[in-house]
């Protein structure tokens, strides 16, 4: 709705406040952001938090990179850790070349190392690989990763065999005398960089080559009659997100000080498209939540099971049916909602569908733990510990008591499911809230 | 030297032909659906193991049988069930959905068959060599590889090109919606094709696993290359598949075979050895090192002078 035009003498004044509120509006939520990155090692105090955190933010910049490919240019890459890994081997080279003084390389500069180096492969890599779109473009990044992890076992001056290439950022010179021994330290500098990637990605999804990109990857034919070659833009995507992923790459070298070729195989680029899709494709902020809840399963759930791998793997694939636009894609449909004042109304019937979500899905951890320790892991007593008990796999009770779970978390969601999927629709409808 | 070439030769074929039982399911598939199969060899592992398990209970040649059909149906199950839905949000996403499949079986594997790799072995009737040639031997084993494997590929060809089943299969690889129009269920099709396609994938893993072992990572090893290989030959066509298995079997077998480094070549081409230490890495690389390289810059240079493979007709 526009407002009418206001009176003549009140002009300047109200055009003033209006700028105000726009520079607000604009920046609002990357101050927010900027303020909550400040906070956060104060506010989260235990134990492993900082380091986990230090993963996060790495794994937040690799994965909007990612998806400056696969959301916003529509290019599926099964590759995209080898401009990560090479923009931190160049990184922790680079480093190691500064700590016996041969560069004046302080660290808070290395993640622009490890930039122009994952920039300086993409625009070598892309020249072929970005020739064509869809299944062709993701099966040539894929030779481009097999290419390179056959290369690390050849070249191992430069990929350091299997040990990797150590270095330390102690012995660094110093860049306003800031030392970078402690973890909380490490979290400011990667934490400032992570600000300025998502800035200078969410700024380059909206230039006009951003906004190309898009229309290359819905249209490409018609991208092309309005005068874009569509191989162009996509080289040109292709370079910015290979230029993040090597900033992404820096911060993990002077995080963990190590590199090996694993950082860079296809373990790692599987990983940043299974982090990068459950948290949605299609929004901007999708991929920050995904590395969030990848990077915490990832370093939970390893604590207490080997399959941690499985379950995300499981989550991933449900992601991929029933909810492809991701986290943050549900969460923006229920934007209309929102702006209704109805989503009040959505808490009950979705607090019954979740909570028996959570009771099948209590009942196939369990189930797929008992399997797993009957066959692989048997211990002599067949005790397993489950869900702060600890059943006896060679009994029948723990088996019924899961099955019943799946069962009753099933059955109960194809009553609940339903139900949650009206209250939605009721929610969204436009127009008055009905009685 | 001719023993090596010869070996080769015979080496590369079995290597190509396992890697055309893999590849030609795969093509298939991608004929039909447009869809490239990333637990394609996903389920060739699966059939690896569970011709393993059911070979400890019932012996080898019935679970050469009965093998490829559970995975077949375990395919034609993840088709209706997963991908089927799937389909609508387009090929990408198929590709991703196909990805998490290819995961979620490698961990389920681990979870019920264990991390190491198990003594999956040569049945004791074919445990022995064949015949003997420059003074080696060639088990029996790798002829019956050969044996199936041509078995296999006679069938296909006869069902797509000699039976109505077939026919309606060719139809849909190209005008699914006219198949559909003369009545023909193409979802089911579709869906039978897949089953097939991974049965087949399966009774490659059942008669690889005791050659190439069988351990979780066996569908990686395989994955990829199968890929270059359908690329390769064109996306969608059978004999280029064929052409592309053989093409890079040899090739592969030939490079592990020889065991010249560059500085040997370039010795031997008057070029003075061990330049300088920059060079160190690239003078001692051999040709062997080279092997598991050769398939990928393959696919790139053919993506690049023909970008519909060797016998495609289309790019997408």
């Amino acid at each position: 709705m526009k407002a009418a035009p206001a009176p003549a003498a009140a002009r300047p004044l109200a055009v003033a406040d209006v700028a105000r509120a726009g520079v607000l509006r604009r920046h609002g939520v990357w101050l927010a952001a900027a303020g909550l990155l400040i906070v956060l090692p104060w506010v989260v105090r235990t134990g492993a938090a900082v380091p986990i955190m230090n993963q996060m933010g790495i794994a937040i910049v690799f994965a909007l990179s990612f998806n400056m490919l696969l959301g916003q240019g529509g290019m599926l890459s099964f590759g995209h850790a080898v401009y990560f890994g090479l923009g931190g081997f160049l990184a922790a080279h680079a480093l190691n070349i500064a700590g016996r003084g041969g560069l004046y390389l302080p660290v808070p500069l290395l993640p622009l190392v490890g930039g122009l180096g994952g920039l300086a492969f993409a625009a070598l890599f892309g020249t072929f690989s970005t020739s064509r779109a869809g299944t062709v473009f993701s099966m040539v990044s894929l030779a481009v990763a097999e290419l390179m992890a056959a290369s690390s076992l050849i070249f191992d001056r430069f990929f350091g065999g299997e040990e990797g290439i150590t270095t330390n950022r102690a012995k660094a010179p110093l860049l306003f005398g800031l030392e970078f021994t402690r973890d909380r330290q490490v979290y400011y500098l990667i934490a400032f960089w992570v600000f300025v990637a998502a800035v200078a990605m969410y700024a380059f999804s909206r230039t006009p080559i951003g906004r190309i990109a898009n229309a290359v990857r819905d249209n490409p034919e018609r991208a092309e009659f309005v005068g874009y070659s569509q191989r162009r833009v996509r080289y040109i995507s292709f370079c910015a997100a290979g230029l993040f992923a090597g900033v992404a790459g820096g911060l993990f070298a002077l995080n963990y000080e190590i590199l090996t070729a694993e950082n860079m195989g296809l373990n790692a680029s599987g990983a940043v498209l299974l982090m990068t899709y459950i948290g949605g494709i299609g929004a901007f902020v999708g991929p920050v939540f995904g590395a969030i809840i990848f990077t915490f399963l990832q370093s939970m759930l390893s604590d207490y099971t080997g399959m941690w791998l499985l379950y995300i793997g499981i989550l991933f694939l449900a992601t991929v049916m029933w909810a492809p636009v991701g986290l943050a894609g549900l969460m923006m449909l229920h934007a209309p909602a929102w702006r209704g004042r109805r989503l009040g109304r959505l808490a009950g019937p979705y607090l019954v569908a979740g909570g028996l979500g959570l009771v099948a899905a209590a009942g196939v951890i369990g189930l797929l733990e008992m399997v797993h320790t009957v066959l692989i892991a048997e211990s002599s007593t067949g005790l397993k510990r489950l869900f702060w008990t600890t059943v006896n796999v060679r009994t029948v009770m723990p088996w019924l008591v899961f099955t019943a779970l799946v069962a009753a978390g099933a059955l109960g969601l194809r009553w609940a499911g339903p139900r949650a999927a009206t209250a939605f629709a009721e929610a969204n409808r436009p127009g008055p809230a009905q009685p | 030297m001719e023993q090596i070439v010869f070996f080769s030769i015979l080496n590369g074929l079995v290597f190509g032909m396992l890697l055309f039982m893999l590849s030609s399911g795969l093509t298939l598939i991608f004929g039909m659906m447009g869809v490239l199969n990333f637990a394609h060899a996903s389920f060739y592992m699966v059939g690896a193991y569970v011709a393993y398990t059911l070979g400890l209970r019932i012996g080898f040649w019935p679970a050469l049988v009965l093998a490829p059909v559970l995975v077949g149906g375990l395919g034609a199950l993840v088709e209706r069930h997963g991908l089927r839905r799937v389909h609508r949000f387009g090929h990408v996403a198929e590709l991703i959905f196909t990805f998490g499949v290819a995961i979620v079986i490698e961990e389920i594997v681990q979870l019920v068959w264990g991390r190491p790799a198990k003594s999956y072995q040569v049945p004791a009737a074919l445990d022995f060599p064949l015949f003997h040639v420059f003074g080696s031997a060639f088990p029996a084993y790798k002829a019956f590889m050969l044996v199936v494997a041509v078995a296999m590929f006679v069938f296909i060809f006869l069902i797509l090109t000699r039976t109505r089943a077939g026919l309606i299969i060719q139809a849909s690889l190209t005008h699914p919606g006219m198949v559909a129009m003369l009545g023909h269920n193409v979802p089911r099709v579709f869906m039978i094709v897949f089953g097939i396609g991974c049965g087949l994938a399966a009774l490659a893993g059942v008669i690889a696993g005791p050659v190439l072992g069988t351990f979780p990572g066996m569908a990686q090893v395989l994955g990829s290359v199968v890929f270059v290989v359908v690329v390769v030959g064109g996306l969608g066509s059978l004999s280029g598949a064929f052409v592309a298995s053989l093409l890079i079997g040899v090739l592969q077998t030939f490079a592990v075979a020889l065991n010249a480094s560059v500085g040997n070549v370039l010795m031997g081409l008057g070029v003075p050895a061990g330049a300088s230490a920059a060079l160190h890495d690239i003078w001692k690389v051999t040709v062997a090192q080279v092997a598991p390289i050769m398939p990928y810059l393959l696919l790139v240079v053919v993506l690049m002078v023909r970008p519909a493979g060797l016998f495609g007709t289309r790019e997408t």
